[in-house]
């Protein structure tokens, strides 16, 4: 009998569908009531951390340049404080193999598939993870589908967005372009059922892991390039797996420097609106997914994500899209190099926070990404301006997302905004207690598991259970 | 007519308006959640008709004959003639003395 192909039914065998995909039972991994081994999941991937480097490096992944950016560093101290105004590092992520980190995702991801006997993968990712998947599969010899949300209703896409189609298909992949909605996970569903091909998830442990090494290498780098740790590692964040993996590589270094999550805010604009769509100008990086990604990690398309962004988030601040193409502009001029805007997020923060920390400091922004024709700050701007946002200089913390972008007027104006982390952590246990079997109560290993969840300690978390 | 075997991209409907998924914005929900993809054609076909394809893994999808050769336009965009004071104006704070703020 053929199977019912309906969004129900499909659905409904969501979980089987991802545990035939990816060749992991999550249900071994639970524990408690609402709790999971975290650690027991990732260390059942069958690759160690030499391994996910050996892999790596034979893909071309990895091992890229620690740049300092001393002219970027010479203008923040023009507004800093006397004595102010830490070295600013970059790591130039975009000279991976397509052009951005998720290259390390993809390595690992496509690594397992082909170990593990599949014939391709598949990713539902309208970002540069897509053609990091379609780069990857095309040199270990996969096929590979990805499935974007890519137009609005009127079939005007992102720019962005349709220059990854290319990227893809120029790597030979097979690209399904979908309009505005959630329900692209359905369509993704039916095609991993239909292929048998392995999902090669940006949240899978496999993925994660991958992500590793760049924290590795960035605490290398710095200590051989400046003979101590870095202060401060700033991650642009969205779904979470770029800050997972880059905390536990630092961690692996022996490397404790604070980590500092940056998005952009994109307040007000709703992600699955149709309307909404094409009023933004990052399609990630953002608070559209940096906020639920944080305070409830499990929304991704798997069973347990991976990635689980307030385990090790230090400090989480905003910036505004203005400040964003206004620096990726001065990272051309002022350093000659022409980078694509998402990946420029956290430099934003760091020339913010660089003149909070004393001249002797380092502050590593920890990724760049390539740019071109579509993803280049001038086809995101003008695309803005022809649908209908006004793009002026002034004070970007005056920035209304979807009614406008404001350039700084001058660099000064330029800030990083904090969000409070204590309300953060008390979203995400909310959430879990929220998606709680009525009648069940939690144990201590719950308790545990939501300290560690929350970066925080099992009495605040008692703490916070009572208040909530 | 469009001979079969050329590489066309086809549109489909995998959702229509009123069989949205719970939860999601007004907006989004009045419309169907269509899907475009790319393939060789099957068979002789005109455009606007409904069409079979092979897509690049060789698997089969169904849709509305869209584009006949479907290439990419992405480009660099129209002139923004902001961009030129981004770049003047930090070399002038730089190298230039100036300071705001």
């Amino acid at each position: 009998m053929a199977k019912d192909m309906s969004f129900a039914a499909v659905m409904a065998r969501k979980n089987e569908i991802l545990m035939q995909s990816l060749g992991i039972d999550f249900s071994k991994f639970e524990m408690g009531t609402i709790a999971f081994d975290y650690e027991g999941m990732m260390a059942s991937i069958g690759m160690d951390f030499d391994d996910i480097t050996r892999i790596q490096l034979e893909q071309g992944v990895g091992a890229t340049p620690m740049l300092e950016l001393r002219n970027i560093t010479a203008l923040a101290r023009k507004y800093a404080p006397p004595g102010f105004g830490a070295r600013i590092f970059i790591k130039d992520e975009a000279a991976n193999p397509s052009g951005s980190f998720k290259d390390r995702r993809a390595a690992t991801a496509v690594h397992t598939a082909k170990r593990l006997g599949f014939k391709g993968v598949a990713a539902a990712t309208s970002g540069n993870y897509g053609a990091a998947v379609a780069s990857q599969a095309a040199k270990q010899g996969l096929s590979s589908i990805i499935v974007q949300e890519c137009f609005d209703s009127r079939k005007i896409g992102q720019p962005e967005i349709l220059e990854k189609a290319r990227k893809c298909e120029a790597f030979g992949a097979e690209v399904i372009q979908m309009t505005v909605g959630p329900e692209l996970f359905y369509k993704f569903l039916t095609i991993l059922e239909e292929t048998g091909y392995f999902s090669a998830s940006l949240y899978s442990p496999f993925g994660i892991s991958g992500v590793e090494t760049l924290g590795s290498e960035v605490a290398l780098q710095i200590r051989a390039l400046t003979g101590k740790d870095p202060d401060a590692v700033i991650v642009t964040h969205a779904g979470g797996g770029n800050i997972t993996g880059t905390a536990r590589g630092l961690a692996q270094e022996g490397c404790t420097a604070p980590i500092i999550a940056a998005s952009v805010n994109l307040k007000g604009l709703h992600m699955a609106s149709d309307g909404h769509f094409n009023r933004k100008s990052f399609t990630t990086g953002h608070t559209g997914f940096g906020f639920p990604f944080a305070t409830w990690p499990d929304r991704s398309d798997m069973p347990r994500s991976a990635a689980r962004p307030l385990r090790y988030m230090d400090r989480y601040v905003l910036v505004n899209q203005g400040e964003v193409f206004y620096m990726t502009e001065a990272l051309a001029q002022l350093e000659g190099l022409e980078r694509g805007p998402a990946g420029n997020t956290s430099l934003v923060a760091a020339f913010a926070l660089a003149q909070e920390m004393p001249q002797d400091a380092i502050i590593v922004v920890q990724e760049t990404e390539y740019t071109g024709a579509g993803k280049h700050i001038q086809p995101q701007l003008a695309f803005a301006r022809k649908n209908g946002l006004n793009i002026t200089f002034g004070n970007p913390a005056e920035e209304i997302c979807g009614e406008n972008i404001i350039l700084p007027q001058h660099p000064g104006l330029i800030a990083a905004r904090d969000v409070e982390m204590a309300g953060m952590r008390k979203s995400l246990i909310r959430n879990t207690l929220q998606r709680m079997t009525p009648g069940t109560q939690l144990t201590d290993v719950d308790v545990e598991f939501l300290a560690a969840e929350t970066k925080s300690s099992a009495d605040w978390v008692r703490e916070a259970l009572q208040n909530s | 007519m469009i001979k079969a075997e050329t590489w066309v991209g086809i549109c489909a409907t995998i959702l229509d308006a009123g069989s949205r998924a719970d939860g999601i914005p007004a907006d989004t929900a009045a419309v169907p959640l269509k899907m475009w993809v790319k393939g060789y054609l099957l068979a002789d076909c005109e455009i606007g008709s409904e069409a079979e394809i092979r897509t690049a893994t060789g698997r089969i999808e169904r849709g509305v004959l869209e584009e006949v050769q479907p290439h990419s336009n992405v480009d660099y965009g129209a002139f923004v003639p902001e961009m030129l004071k981004i770049g003047a104006d930090v070399k002038k704070v730089l190298f230039g003395g100036e300071i705001h703020g």
